[in-house]
């Protein structure tokens, strides 16, 4: 396949960035597009070219690392999958790809293709963590979970933090990312006993770190890779309601 | 408003409250359907009867209050989403995410405002200060008010665009403002998404229809 | 040098607790002014990092990723064993700690075992507390599977996503200590050296990965917990920045390393699509469960697997195997693909793969059970081949995956650096020549939950009139330079060739010749070529960038210079073994059918490999095992 490309190159977190165009050639439909970047950097260092930058890691979707805007959605065209798990088979021979970062305020950009996605584990840090010490737990089976409320509370578990709803949102909200750890523990007795403390304390700290608000357009569950639900993004809503209005302090 | 799913619960809150008001105005406008003279009788009573009642004054201020809220909250949670994102995408599909309807609710919004003003300039500036007769039960003669309005083909045609403005606006609305309010059980959410649709079409099309039924049937 | 490995007295069953009531503990007011760094912040990085936050002590976590919950760990499916017994099938902790010694084959260390199977118990109660979603049976108690080929069921598992589920259980308990200030997190950090103070590790000299900018950090203790090296095969299961700088850092500065040869090859990867390939992706080896091995009999054979008649298929491992069949164990099974395959029998592009059919599973139970089964791992396969695995019979062929050798630790996990520990993959300690299916994720969160903070503060206990460690010493200065001099080296050499480039050609050595099949000879010139790639990649290696800017290129390359170091210890160890152990094969070392031999004579010892200076030979320390609650047996899988 030949390939022609559009990066976005930026020195630093304060230099000004813009799109590069880049050709490749004889690209096997079978590599991922990460390694296509391989192959365009091994060509950028052979001419004495800065590589490019970009985040990436296990390479089997899902540590969450990589994430970028390619042909204007999310890790790519396909739905369900990271960027390192597009290939190039999803793409036409001779086709013009754009690459571009998370643009999100909150996810400011390091050097090119990479973003600092630090906002996320702040969220977490204020309230995403149920309050058990290392020993001091009590034995497993007493508390029993009803297996649907298990499943579901996977089903929110399974979020990565790559950041795909809050770069797809037209709002850069957060909401799905912050409503699946809430949900998460929510539906799960051991999370009960801190879910208002939760609720306020993620939501909070969502809006301090500047990410926009939800209209429930949809964009974030469209383009998840591990398919979570906006149900969470209602779950959570719930919760900051009962939270507001029904809670003891 | 502190936190941003506050704004959205205002949101949900007076965009619930605003379907309310929809209700109760399709109720008064189903009446034109009604044959002439009986229906002219019927419609100019029912106008008397609302704005003459003091609970429906009231709620008539909650209303706008409602309307305004619902307006000005939008504009200051719009910015707040706008500032989230200082560089825009070079190449962006947004389509492949999500309905356009979704993403456009200021503009459909803003449409829906802009509507408004027509609206109350021809019915309710004219009901109450403009130079109406009054019909054989001694009620001023609204009827009459929109039998000419609904005389000019141009006029109808902006009744139907800015009703297909408010279906879209209300086919998003009406759910998301559900799902704003926690609705989460699967049951519940596929109750609203359905109940929102349609609201969404019904509400729309029957506001729609009337300006269309009353230039080909009624006004002869 | 001489080792010790300080096993407690007493009974195997007690060893740990009369351990517990004899170490020394530190008030509460006195943690908080003891520092302790912890490098990495995998599942056992982060659960230590987070438990001694708990207990008060001031900790310093770096990664060097983007956050903590990127690490490897998360990529871990199979699950977690835990000698509950919950299904009544006859388990407990002396079988746990059994089947991990049986399936080390008897290369590890009686009592740390003993200590792993005990404590993992109290870590599925731990992982629930956080809010792990485990599987679940209908009455809401929690579900368990049968892995790695041992009698009971005993494996605590999140869908095909364990891993990820135990780490963000471990990330959450960090980030709550991260709020309440115990633990300062610093992500996009790479430790570049380890700093030694009076011979006790005292700090570290860390890189910020986004700004380049290098750090000094002092601590009264430091633990590496920077998972395993893999990735120095190249192609592995590893996420691409996986690396064994740290350790080999530390190596260099005194800990040795054990047994840095016993590497894990796992059966059932995708086989790489071409030269391109970048890492493989392993497909759970659940799989076997229903899925049949085979390849043409016919050398050649191109046809499509469809055409190709039952006549005129080999199921190998059916065949030499014939109570275990396709679910032989991993050493077993990879061996016997490549034997197939180098006999020029493989299939796909390259000719490194072999079939794995569920054709028969799908007449059998039909395709709603097997979706039920695999669902997700056929789409998997079918986001990374293009292909239907309902379709057509997947292609599977081992790669590189967990390593059992590591850096050495004592009972305590402390290296043989005073103050220096090891805790997870990293460490060489409980897994021996091969690790059970199921005990990578245990050993992660056992070191880190329950057993550092024990043995740490035992340490520590020195250190609470010692105040701050100061920075601003020439020990920090000597460090620094060494760190700043490497980079700087590495950005002049001002060659033609990638970093890349480098680590593949090592891959290709370290596969080929110190892989799933060893030999004498092979490993002799496999030193001998990689002392000469060491030399080409000094001499030809181009590094783009500047070392004052977020730099992916200079990261690798520092990466693959200590890779270079480490393939050839690799080798040196492979070498020295001369016997068939676990993961470990010598072709010289086999039995009549070809089955591993092992020699426990002359080989039931770890081997301690100590740095004696740059260009010097590796010296072999070793730690003689004893077996006194086992019965050292055979296997068979006949």
């Amino acid at each position: 396949m030949d390939l022609k490309f559009k990066i976005w190159r930026q020195d630093g977190p304060e230099a000004a960035g813009r799109m590069e165009d880049y050709e490749l050639t004889g690209i096997s439909p079978d590599m991922s597009l990460l390694e296509t970047l391989d192959v365009l950097n091994e060509q950028l260092i052979a001419n004495g070219e800065t590589a490019i930058a970009f985040d990436h890691d296990c390479r089997e979707g899902i540590c969450g690392t990589c994430g970028m805007f390619i042909d204007g959605r999310p890790h790519g065209p396909l739905t369900g999958i990271t960027t390192c798990q597009l290939h190039m088979r999803s793409f036409e021979d001779g086709a013009t790809i754009h690459v571009e970062p998370w643009r999100v305020d909150a996810f400011p950009v390091i050097r090119d293709l990479v973003v600092d996605r630090s906002a996320f584990d702040r969220v977490i840090q204020a309230g995403g963590f149920v309050s058990v010490n290392a020993g001091t737990a009590p034995e497993a089976n007493s508390i029993p979970v009803r297996r649907a409320d298990a499943e579901r509370a996977f089903d929110a578990a399974a979020c990565i933090g790559c950041g795909a709803c809050a770069a797809v949102c037209k709002n850069s909200s957060a909401m799905l990312f912050v409503a699946a750890k809430v949900s998460h523990l929510s539906l799960l007795p051991q999370g009960r006993v801190e879910a208002v403390e939760r609720v306020r304390g993620t939501v909070a700290q969502m809006d301090a770190e500047g990410f926009g608000g939800c209209t429930n357009t949809g964009a974030c569950e469209a383009e998840c890779p591990k398919h979570v639900s906006m149900e969470h993004i209602a779950r959570m809503n719930w919760e900051f309601v009962k939270a507001t209005l029904f809670s003891r302090e | 408003m502190q936190s941003s799913i506050a704004g959205k619960l205002w949101m949900a809150a007076t965009g619930l409250f605003l379907c309310l008001f929809l209700l109760v105005h399709l109720f008064g406008n189903l009446q034109l359907f009604l044959p002439r003279p009986q229906g002219q009788l019927q419609f100019n009573f029912y106008s008397h009867l609302l704005s003459s009642n003091p609970l429906i004054k009231i709620a008539g201020l909650a209303t706008y209050a409602g309307i305004l809220g619902h307006a000005v909250l939008s504009l200051l949670l719009t910015r707040r989403n706008r500032a989230a994102r200082s560089v825009p995408y070079a190449y962006s599909r947004p389509q492949d995410a999500s309905p356009w309807y979704a993403r456009n609710m200021g503009i459909l919004g803003t449409v829906l405002l802009i509507f408004l003003v027509i609206h109350m300039k021809t019915f309710w500036y004219e009901y109450h200060w403009g130079a109406v007769g009054v019909d054989s039960g001694g009620h001023r003669d609204l009827y009459a008010v929109v039998l000419a309005a609904f005389d000019r083909e141009w006029y109808v045609a902006l009744y139907v665009v800015a009703m297909a403005a408010m279906g879209y606006h209300l086919l998003h609305g009406v759910e998301s403002a559900f799902r704003t309010f926690g609705f989460q059980p699967r049951r519940f959410a596929r109750l609203a998404h359905r109940l929102g649709v349609a609201f969404a079409v019904g509400v729309s099309a029957l506001f729609a229809i009337i300006p269309v039924y009353v230039y080909l049937v009624q006004r002869w | 040098m001489l080792l010790d490995a300080r096993i407690p007295e007493g009974p195997l069953a007690e060893k740990w607790s009369l351990y517990k009531s004899k170490i020394r503990l530190i008030n509460p007011a006195n943690k908080r002014r003891v520092d302790v760094i912890v490098v990495g912040s995998g599942l056992a990085g982060a659960s230590a990092a987070a438990s001694l936050g708990e207990l008060g002590y001031s900790v310093k976590c770096f990664c060097f990723q983007d956050s903590p919950r990127r690490a490897h760990s998360v990529a871990a499916q199979g699950g977690i064993n835990a000698a509950k017994n919950y299904q009544n099938d006859g388990d407990n902790v002396y079988r746990l700690f059994f089947d991990t010694i049986k399936g080390g084959d008897y290369r590890s260390r009686e009592a740390n075992v003993y200590r792993l199977s005990e404590l993992s118990v109290s870590i599925i109660d731990q992982c629930v507390a956080q809010g792990v979603p485990f599987a679940r049976e209908y009455g809401g108690l929690l579900a368990n599977r049968s892995f790695g080929g041992v009698q009971v069921q005993r494996t605590f598992y999140a869908r095909g996503q364990t891993g990820q589920q135990l780490l963000l259980g471990s990330y959450s308990a960090l980030s709550r200590q991260v709020a309440k200030g115990r633990v300062t997190m610093l992500p996009r950090r790479e430790m570049l050296d380890l700093v030694l103070i009076d011979g006790k590790a005292r700090g570290i000299v860390a890189r910020n990965l986004a700004t380049g900018e290098l750090e000094r950090h002092s601590a009264h203790a430091v633990v590496l917990a920077t998972g395993g090296y893999g990735t120095a095969y190249y192609l592995s299961t590893l996420a691409l920045g996986c690396n064994a700088s740290a350790a080999w850092k530390a190596y260099k500065r005194g800990a040795c390393i054990a047994s840095p040869s016993f590497t894990q090859i796992h059966p059932t990867c995708i086989p790489a699509a071409g030269e391109h390939q970048s890492k493989l992706t392993l497909m759970s080896e659940s799989l076997r469960n229903d899925g049949r091995i085979w390849v043409p009999k016919a050398l050649g054979d191109n046809r499509p697997p469809g055409d190709i008649p039952e006549g005129e298929r080999d199921y190998y491992l059916e065949r030499k195997y014939p109570s275990y069949g396709n679910l032989a164990p991993r050493d077993v099974s990879s061996r016997a693909a490549k034997e197939v395959c180098d006999a020029g029998h493989g299939v796909g592009p390259t000719g490194l793969g072999v079939y794995l059919d569920f054709k028969d599973a799908l007449a059998r139970d039909g395709r709603d059970t097997i979706a039920s089964r695999y669902g997700n791992l056929f789409e998997m396969y079918l986001t990374i081949t293009g292909e239907d695995p309902y379709e057509v019979p997947m292609r599977i062929y081992p790669a590189a995956h967990f390593t059992m050798g590591g850096l050495w630790v004592d009972y305590d996990l402390m290296t043989t650096i005073p103050g220096l520990y090891a805790i997870g993959e990293c460490n060489f300690a409980d897994h021996g020549a091969n690790r059970l299916g199921a005990n990578s994720l245990l050993q992660a969160c056992v070191d880190g939950y329950f057993v550092i903070p024990y043995t740490l503060g035992d340490y520590l206990a020195d250190d609470i009139r010692t105040g701050p460690v100061a920075t601003d010493t020439p020990a920090f200065d000597e460090a620094e330079r060494g760190v700043r001099e490497r980079l700087d080296r590495l950005l002049g050499v001002g060659g033609t060739t990638s970093p890349r480039r480098f680590h593949k050609q090592l891959g290709g050595i370290l596969w080929d010749r110190c892989g799933m099949v060893r030999s004498a000879k092979g490993l002799e010139s496999a030193i001998t070529d990689l002392r000469a790639l060491r030399e080409d990649f000094w001499r030809n290696v181009r590094v783009t960038g500047r070392a004052d800017t977020l730099n992916p290129e200079l990261e690798r390359a520092g990466r693959v210079a200590d890779f270079l170091e480490l393939a050839e210890l690799i080798c040196h160890d492979a070498l020295d073994r001369e016997e068939s152990c676990g993961a470990h094969f010598r072709e010289e070392y086999q039995t009549e059918d070809g089955e591993a031999l092992r020699n426990d004579e002359e080989y039931k010892y770890v081997s301690v490999w100590e740095h004696q200076g740059d260009g010097e030979p590796p010296k072999l320390n070793k730690e003689h095992l004893e077996f006194a609650n086992v019965e050292l047996a055979v296997r068979s899988y006949k």
